[in-house]
């Protein structure tokens, strides 16, 4: 089964974003950045996958030059090769800009399966997998907590509100959004570290056919409406405040 | 026209309708007055679309199709792809629920229109709207407007707009049939019935005091720290999603969308940074206290009492002050 796992680099959670001069995006030179949570269990379930029918694991990753550091991070972990689609406005774009420029960079792969992240830390759209599955002409399931496949035929559990699931089968191939906590998560060996360093990146430039849909003309921390009392000092002072309000004020505790 | 594409569930409608119907007649307000018209589509609508023509709405559309029950992404883009073509809307609304991540993408994919998703408020910019949505999860805000033409697709956010503020209209608005022709074999998905999971063992809504830990507990071999907590307070111990993802927690102590919703007296929230996902499922609580390093995260915006620092400390001296 070719597999194909599309990894989106994000800066890391506890990253402070600051907005740029203009405040339409933010100015991330300081950020550290790292794999989009979700992504990472999309690649385990496609190694998984790859583990029981055979096949390949390609990685699909655009952004600039800095993704080539998630991509070698797949790669150790067990991807087979890797797709970078050169785009230094991919982390500022939309997912149909995103979507049309990896399903570009897909043509003539014939993936089986297509599995991405159901959504993405930073511009968390939770998008770019389904638009994906229209440009491929594929039928697509989101939110993913398992993965079947029996000969040409896929059934996969969605993950519902509030506790439900539900089985849904589908013909290969297909796109697929994993949801996060599918499976435990493997981490790379100094073997898989060390193998893939002669692993292929194919890089393929963006064409720019593909443009957003949408801009943001304005970036700026929320405006808070509540009124948090917040308790300062030492630790042992915040304590015994807090403890003090919750028994006297709030009489939340006895 | 504004076009609302309402939710429901075995001919039940889902509260984030309303949300929505709130939603497009605030729009229209901002928007030169356009009229909005409800769309439902499914097996059995009579119920549902009695209860939606209550809305001041100048009509509710029924798109009634065995093919359309059960659910299936395929099904719903392809008839929304034939009843928006007929109906010519400005904007197309949606609640942001589980369905709506399933097929509005694609239908805005397949219509090749601009989808903004997860709205929370409306806003204006260069004399247009525009829509706000959060992004770095709740760092920041972002004011977004849509390019090229109409109609635009817009998700909202559940509890960003108020359903008991929807109007309702002076006289039940009609209810028609929309006729779309839908070729069954043209839906690749089949799905089988809904269910649950085996019960659960902690039923975690009748707790009386909760303490929750997120990602800042760090390690797995941390969580005796909060379980001490726990203890002193007399609460029970839940999780955010990541701590039960890593197995460190059960899932039966996740709250939050995919697991369960508590409201008790005390929640007390040690490193969780209080996602919309999370919050969803504790904001009714009747005391919410955070501790958490980060002065911005988006847990102290729901909470009663705030100690901005490090649970490493706090969390010892409180169990301490609570000992005394
Ligand atoms: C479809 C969907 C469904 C989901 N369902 C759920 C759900 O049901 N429940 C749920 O919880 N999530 C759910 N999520 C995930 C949710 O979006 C968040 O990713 C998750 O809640 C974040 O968990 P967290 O707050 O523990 O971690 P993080 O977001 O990583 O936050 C950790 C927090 O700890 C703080 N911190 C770090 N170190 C310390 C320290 N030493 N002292 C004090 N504070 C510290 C940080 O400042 C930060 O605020 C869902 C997501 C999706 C897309
Ligand atoms: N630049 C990118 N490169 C590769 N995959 C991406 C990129 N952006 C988004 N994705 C994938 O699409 C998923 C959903 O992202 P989003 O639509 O931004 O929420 C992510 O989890 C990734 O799997």
């Amino acid at each position: 089964m070719k597999i194909a796992v599309c990894i989106k680099q994000v800066p890391a959670r506890d990253w402070q974003p600051r907005v740029n001069e203009s405040r339409t995006w933010v100015r991330d030179e300081d950020a550290a950045f790292e794999m989009n949570e979700p992504d990472a269990y999309a690649l385990e379930e496609g190694l998984r996958l790859k583990e029981r029918h055979g096949g390949e694991v390609v990685v699909c990753s655009a952004g600039p030059s800095r993704v080539s550091h998630v991509i070698r991070e797949a790669l150790a972990r067990g991807a087979d090769r890797a797709i970078h689609v050169e785009s230094d406005g991919a982390a500022s774009a939309d997912a149909f800009e995103v979507a049309g420029a990896l399903a570009e960079a897909m043509s003539g792969e014939s993936f089986d399966l297509v599995l991405t992240g159901l959504q993405s830390d930073d511009q968390g759209f939770a998008q770019t997998g389904v638009v994906l599955a229209e440009r491929l002409g594929v039928p697509h399931a989101t939110i993913i907590m398992e993965v079947t496949v029996d000969g040409g035929a896929l059934r996969v559990k969605r993950e519902l509100e509030g506790g439900w699931f539900q089985w849904v089968a589908m013909p290969l191939p297909a796109v697929l959004t994993i949801q996060s906590g599918i499976n435990q998560l493997r981490y790379a060996t100094l073997k898989g570290i060390m193998a893939a360093r002669k692993k292929d990146i194919r890089k393929v430039a963006a064409s720019g056919a593909h443009r957003s849909h949408q801009r943001i003309v304005n970036l700026y921390p929320p405006q808070k409406t509540k009124q948090t009392q917040l308790i300062g000092g030492t630790p042992a002072e915040a304590a015994r405040e807090l403890v003090k309000r919750l028994r006297d004020e709030a009489r939340a505790i006895d | 026209m504004i076009l609302v594409v309402a939710e429901q569930r075995d001919g039940r409608l889902n509260r984030a309708s309303w949300e929505v119907v709130a939603a497009a007649q605030r729009l229209a307000a901002k928007t030169g007055g356009a009229p909005i018209k409800v769309a439902l589509l499914g097996g059995d609508l009579a119920a549902a679309a009695g209860e939606l023509s209550a809305a001041a709405v100048a009509e509710v559309l029924t798109v009634e199709q065995a093919a359309l029950e059960p659910y299936t992404a395929d099904g719903f883009v392809a008839a929304l792809a034939q009843l928006v073509a007929g109906q010519a809307p400005t904007y197309v609304l949606f609640p942001h629920t589980y369905l709506a991540r399933d097929f509005v993408p694609k239908l805005a994919a397949r219509l090749d229109r601009a989808l903004v998703a997860d709205v929370v408020s409306l806003a204006e910019a260069d004399g247009t709207v525009a829509f706000t949505r959060l992004i770095f999860q709740g760092k920041l805000a972002a004011d977004v407007v849509l390019e090229g033409e109409a109609p635009y697709l817009v998700t909202f956010q559940a509890g960003a707009f108020n359903a008991d503020l929807a109007e309702r209209g002076a006289s039940p608005a009609p209810v028609s049939r929309a006729d779309v022709t839908i070729d069954a074999a043209l839906i690749r998905q089949k799905p089988e019935a809904p269910f649950r999971e085996a019960k659960q063992a902690v039923d975690l809504s009748q707790a009386q005091r909760i303490v929750a830990v997120g990602r800042g507990i760090r390690a797995r071999d941390q969580l005796p720290l909060a379980e001490a907590l726990a203890k002193a307070l007399g609460a029970e111990l839940a999780a955010s999603r990541p701590i039960c993802d890593a197995g460190w927690l059960p899932i039966d102590r996740q709250v939050g969308s995919s697991g369960q919703t508590v409201a008790p007296k005390l929640y007390l929230a040690l490193g969780v940074s209080g996602a919309i996902q999370h919050a969803v499922g504790m904001k009714a609580s009747k005391t919410i206290v955070a501790i958490n390093k980060d002065a911005e995260a988006p847990m102290f915006e729901l909470a009663d009492y705030g100690i901005v620092g490090d649970l490493f400390e706090v969390v010892p001296a409180l169990i301490k002050e609570l000992q005394r």
